[in-house]
């Protein structure tokens, strides 16, 4: 009894590793991979569909119809129209078969706003129309010509801030005729960051914090104090065109009252908040301080960035709201 | 998903198609409507008009039954159901909005096509309608989201579907040659009400005969096992007919009857095979006397052929036949009235001519010499041939004089019935064409011909055709020659052509339309199954469709590998191949000079370093400095690679390694 227990046990476990093994999809795929990843035909399954079932049905009167009243020519249209129908089968399979995800890229977004996925496939010997692909309930269908690489961008939705891990998404055609659903699923091994959600109607900055007497307007005084990179949208006359010349990239004139105007932006200062509120009002100060180029500080428990201005500053400090834990520690 | 404009057209020209093929079998208006239908929803889609809503289009459904109820009186029989078909389609048609409809719309579509092959089955027909296949593909595949060139969808939607075709033929070949096929019909009979179908009928008033005699499609096909007998014999018997009511020629219906009306063969028998075209009538056609029935038929007393069922299928039997013969040298008393029987009161003066020549010469065969001189003196042969009253034989033979076969043999027998001798009308077919190269007889309904039967002491029945009397050229060269009143399309030039392509068209007969369970069975006999039992059959059939699956699955799954296209890019790729054989690949995200300098503190002899610095150096030149490489530098470039060989090892040297523990 014992024996037969083990016996069969092992003959499961057996029957399991050759799955493994031999059916990725279906088992070891739900855990993540690295790309770029193949479709190959151990990962590509067909069915038919709802149609392709009715279809078959049809043929089969059709046929039988035909073989009561002994019609050859019209036996030979049911075969021929069957023969097609099988051969769909594979044509689709072709146009599966082979296609390969190189590469995935996100922008930035903040949480509830979709976020721009950007699939990048390797460049395909053949052309394949009719792709389609589901992706956490978005759908798109694709088409991929023969000839370099070619992309596609999908819209996720996302829900909360923090790193997303967009799970499995499923490759599939129903090419040519609609009779066989071709699919293979696909679990990429990415995380895409999502920003906290922007309080929308935030209160305006909080005052600057030194130098709080004589703050000069903001804006384009002749003396200045620093050079920062150049960002698009900075005015021309702004352009420190010698010291550029020499460290060969452009630099912008940074004014004396920008770099005294200096904000912190603290999460302790803000009593009366929930932790989730909090974070989606510094995300908006954030936001807010950028846009107006006044140089900021962040200060979360445990943690401070900044002072400092610039993309590179503000996605560190969206990145460090993004991933401030839950609950406070 | 809503259909798009273009999916609706192309799901539209698709119905059309299928509408098309019954054309023939529907009332033109019907078909009009039908043809209507379809265009003017096109045209309203492509305005933008918005769905037809249910107020719409229940009241067509009950008119659509309506229709088909006054029209035909019921659902059921062909025609019915074609038009049936075909306005429910329609109907599908007009409310097919979502790529769902529109499946169930296409594979109606082959429903409707299928079916219109149960009607006709020329090869022409056939072809046509299996072409329009190509279109219902297409469409089904135009449902498809995401076309290639968005621009010109079509192309591609008609490539897929033309490729899809040719890729399913041998599929479709193997089992259109190993289904098994039914040794009897699983439901119905094969018919029902039928269409009418012009052929022999059995019985023959004046003119029942002119739209055979103008149908020149093909009634029956001839193979001689030896030499085909000469134009002036060929002489088919169907009917024989014995009654006349003053009008009609009949006979009672044909019971079976063991007796047969003996026959002395004079001559040796001629063996021969008949392909006889569907009649949807029962006897069938033999060459003059046959000697016995051929399976699944019987003969009548009189030596006519006939089946169990109607011949509605493509029929194919062997007969033996005498061309020379002594018939019924012993007439019964039953039968010599029977074939002396004329009606009372009519065609008078013809009765008073047959006493007034029994009179001066009783000789039967003297009395049917003076017959066909009459005929041959009088008459001409046409077949725009006057109306005929009451005493249709008298009007004929004193009045009009001008008539075909029917007339002549109808006068002709009356007259020698009315003169005492036992006569009776045949009607079959006379002539054929040969084709030399079938070798084969064709025989037309046009070559239907009437002829009579006389009863003499001690010949028995002999055959007398009166209209070889008035137009020999009928009997010598066939019926066409004869007709030279029909216009230039029915000259001769056209016929020529038509007999010469009827070899296709018996070769279509033979090999598809007759294939039946029957030939089926010889068809393993090349690998050693003379009789291919059903279960021989099904595991031909499933040997051949797994081989052609499996050759299908290999061109699926070989593997695609991705040529680089690009020349220097393949030498490159061959030149890093070549170096990470000595355990330095190139990593992914490393460029050539990064790799390059990773590599240099391990190559041991200089020139190995000189000239891989070299490859290097040349290779990212070409490739980053300039928007298009120079070709011949490139070709130059592959050849120092192809060439290239290290002539030391790869790794780090001595001195290399102290300085790297150095740092």
């Amino acid at each position: 009894m014992s024996a037969d227990g083990a016996a069969s046990l092992s003959w499961r476990q057996r029957l399991l590793a050759v799955a493994e093994r031999r059916l990725p999809a279906l088992t070891r795929l739900r855990a993540a991979e690295s790309l770029p990843v193949i479709l190959h035909r151990r990962r590509i399954y067909v069915l038919p569909t709802g149609f392709g079932i009715v279809f078959g049905i049809l043929l089969v009167v059709m046929q039988l119809g035909a073989l009561n009243y002994s019609n050859n020519p019209a036996l030979l249209l049911t075969c021929l129209l069957a023969g097609a129908a099988w051969m769909s089968m594979f044509s689709g399979f072709r146009t599966l078969a082979g296609l390969e995800l190189i590469g995935m890229n996100a922008a930035d977004c903040h949480a509830g706003d979709a976020v721009a996925v950007h699939l990048l496939f390797a460049e395909s010997r053949r052309a394949r129309p009719a792709l389609q692909v589901d992706w956490n309930g978005v759908h798109r269908a694709f088409a991929i010509h023969s000839g370099p690489s070619q992309g596609l961008t999908i819209p996720l939705p996302t829900r909360q801030r923090g790193w997303l891990r967009p799970g499995r998404l499923k490759l599939w055609t129903e090419q040519p005729l609609g009779l066989f659903v071709i699919w293979s699923w696909v679990n990429p091994d990415v995380s895409i960051l999502v920003y906290p959600e922007v309080e929308s109607n935030a209160p305006p900055l909080p005052k600057g914090t030194s130098n709080q007497g004589d703050r000069s307007t903001p804006g384009e005084g002749d003396d200045y104090s620093g050079l920062r990179d150049y960002r698009s949208g900075d005015p021309q006359r702004r352009i420190a065109w010698k010291a550029s010349a020499r460290h060969d990239t452009l630099l912008v004139r940074e004014s004396e009252s920008q770099v005294d105007d200096n904000v912190t932006l603290d999460y302790a200062a803000l009593e009366g908040l929930d932790r989730e509120s909090r974070i989606r009002r510094l995300t908006a100060w954030v936001l807010a301080a950028d846009a107006a180029m006044i140089s900021y500080a962040l200060c979360v428990p445990g943690q401070v960035i900044g002072p400092g201005i610039g993309s590179r500053h503000r996605q560190r400090c969206l990145r460090m709201l993004a991933l401030l834990p839950d609950a406070p520690q | 998903m809503r259909l798009s404009n273009r999916q609706f057209n192309l799901l539209a020209v698709t119905a059309l198609l299928a509408v098309l093929t019954h054309a023939a079998r529907l009332p033109w208006w019907l078909t009009a409507v039908f043809l209507l239908i379809a265009p003017l929803r096109m045209i309203s889609r492509s305005r933008g008009s918005k769905p037809i809503s249910a107020w719409w289009r229940v009241p067509m459904v009950v008119a659509l039954f309506a229709v088909i109820i006054l029209h035909y009186g019921n659902f059921f029989g062909r025609e019915p159901g074609s038009a049936l078909a075909c306005g429910l389609l329609m109907l599908k048609l007009l409310e097919s909005e979502r790529v769902r409809d529109a499946r169930a719309a296409l594979g109606f579509s082959a429903f409707v096509l299928m079916s219109a092959l149960l009607g006709t089955q020329t090869i022409g027909f056939t072809l046509a309608v299996c072409a329009s296949l190509i279109v219902l593909l297409a469409s089904l595949n135009a449902l498809q989201p995401a076309p290639l060139d968005p621009g010109r969808p079509l192309r591609g939607e008609l490539r897929h579907g033309a490729l899809l075709f040719g890729f399913g033929l041998p599929l479709a070949a193997a089992a259109f040659l190993f289904i098994p096929r039914l040794g009897s019909p699983l439901w119905g009979t094969p018919g029902g009400p039928q269409e009418a179908r012009t052929g022999l009928s059995d019985n023959m008033s004046p003119g029942s005969m002119t739209e055979l005699l103008v149908d020149d499609s093909p009634a029956l096909r001839v193979t001689f096992t030896g030499a085909p007998p000469a134009p002036p014999s060929r002489y088919f018997r169907a009917i024989v007919l014995w009654d006349f009511d003053g009008r009609t020629w009949s006979r009672e219906d044909g019971r079976p009857q063991r007796v047969l009306e003996p026959v002395v063969p004079l001559a040796a028998e001629v063996d021969y095979e008949i392909t006889l075209e569907p009649t949807d009538r029962p006897w069938l056609v033999a060459l003059d006397v046959p000697m016995e029935a051929p399976e699944q038929a019987r003969m009548s007393k009189d030596r006519t052929l006939y089946g169990r069922n109607r011949v509605s299928q493509v029929r194919q039997y062997s007969v033996r036949s005498v061309l020379a013969y002594q018939l019924a040298p012993e007439l019964e008393e039953f039968d010599r009235r029977r074939a002396l029987q004329l009606p009372a009161g009519f065609n008078p003066e013809t009765i008073a001519l047959a006493r007034s020549w029994r009179e001066t010469d009783p000789r039967p065969e003297s009395m049917v010499r003076r017959a066909l001189d009459l005929i041959r003196d009088n008459f001409t042969y046409t077949l725009v041939a006057p109306p005929l009253g009451r005493n249709s034989v008298d009007e004929f033979l004193f009045d009009t004089r001008a008539g075909y076969c029917e007339h002549f043999s109808s006068a002709f027998v009356f007259l020698m019935r009315a003169a005492g001798i036992p006569a009776r009308v045949v009607t079959g077919y006379q002539g054929g064409w040969w084709n030399v190269a079938g070798d084969y007889l064709l025989v037309r309904h046009s070559d239907a011909h009437a002829w009579a039967e006389v009863w003499l002491e001690g010949r028995g029945w002999v055959r007398v055709d009166p209209t070889a009397a008035v137009n020999p050229a009928r009997i010598e060269s066939g019926s066409s020659s004869a007709a030279d009143q029909q216009g230039w399309f029915a000259g001769d030039w056209l016929l020529e052509i038509r007999n010469r392509l009827d070899l296709v068209n018996r070769l279509w007969t033979q090999t598809i339309v007759q294939f039946n369970a029957l030939r089926q069975k010889s068809l393993l006999s090349p690998i050693g199954i003379s009789e291919a039992r059903q279960s021989d059959l099904l595991l031909a059939l499933v040997i051949t469709v797994v081989v052609v699956l499996l050759i299908a699955t290999g061109w699926v799954l070989r593997p695609g590998k991705v040529r680089s296209v690009d020349k220097l890019d393949a030498a490159w790729q061959a030149f890093r191949q070549k170096i990470a054989r000595h355990g330095y690949p190139a990593k992914p995200q490393e460029g050539p000079i990064a790799w390059l300098n990773r590599l240099k503190p391990q190559i041991g002899a200089s020139n190995d370093r000189n000239r891989i610095e070299h490859i290097v150096r040349q290779y990212v030149q070409l490739r980053y400095a300039q928007s298009e490489p120079d070709a011949r530098q490139v070709s130059i470039l592959s050849g120092e690679i192809r060439e290239f060989r290290l002539s030391g090892k790869l790794g780090p040297s001595e001195n290399q390694a102290a300085t790297d523990s150095g740092d």
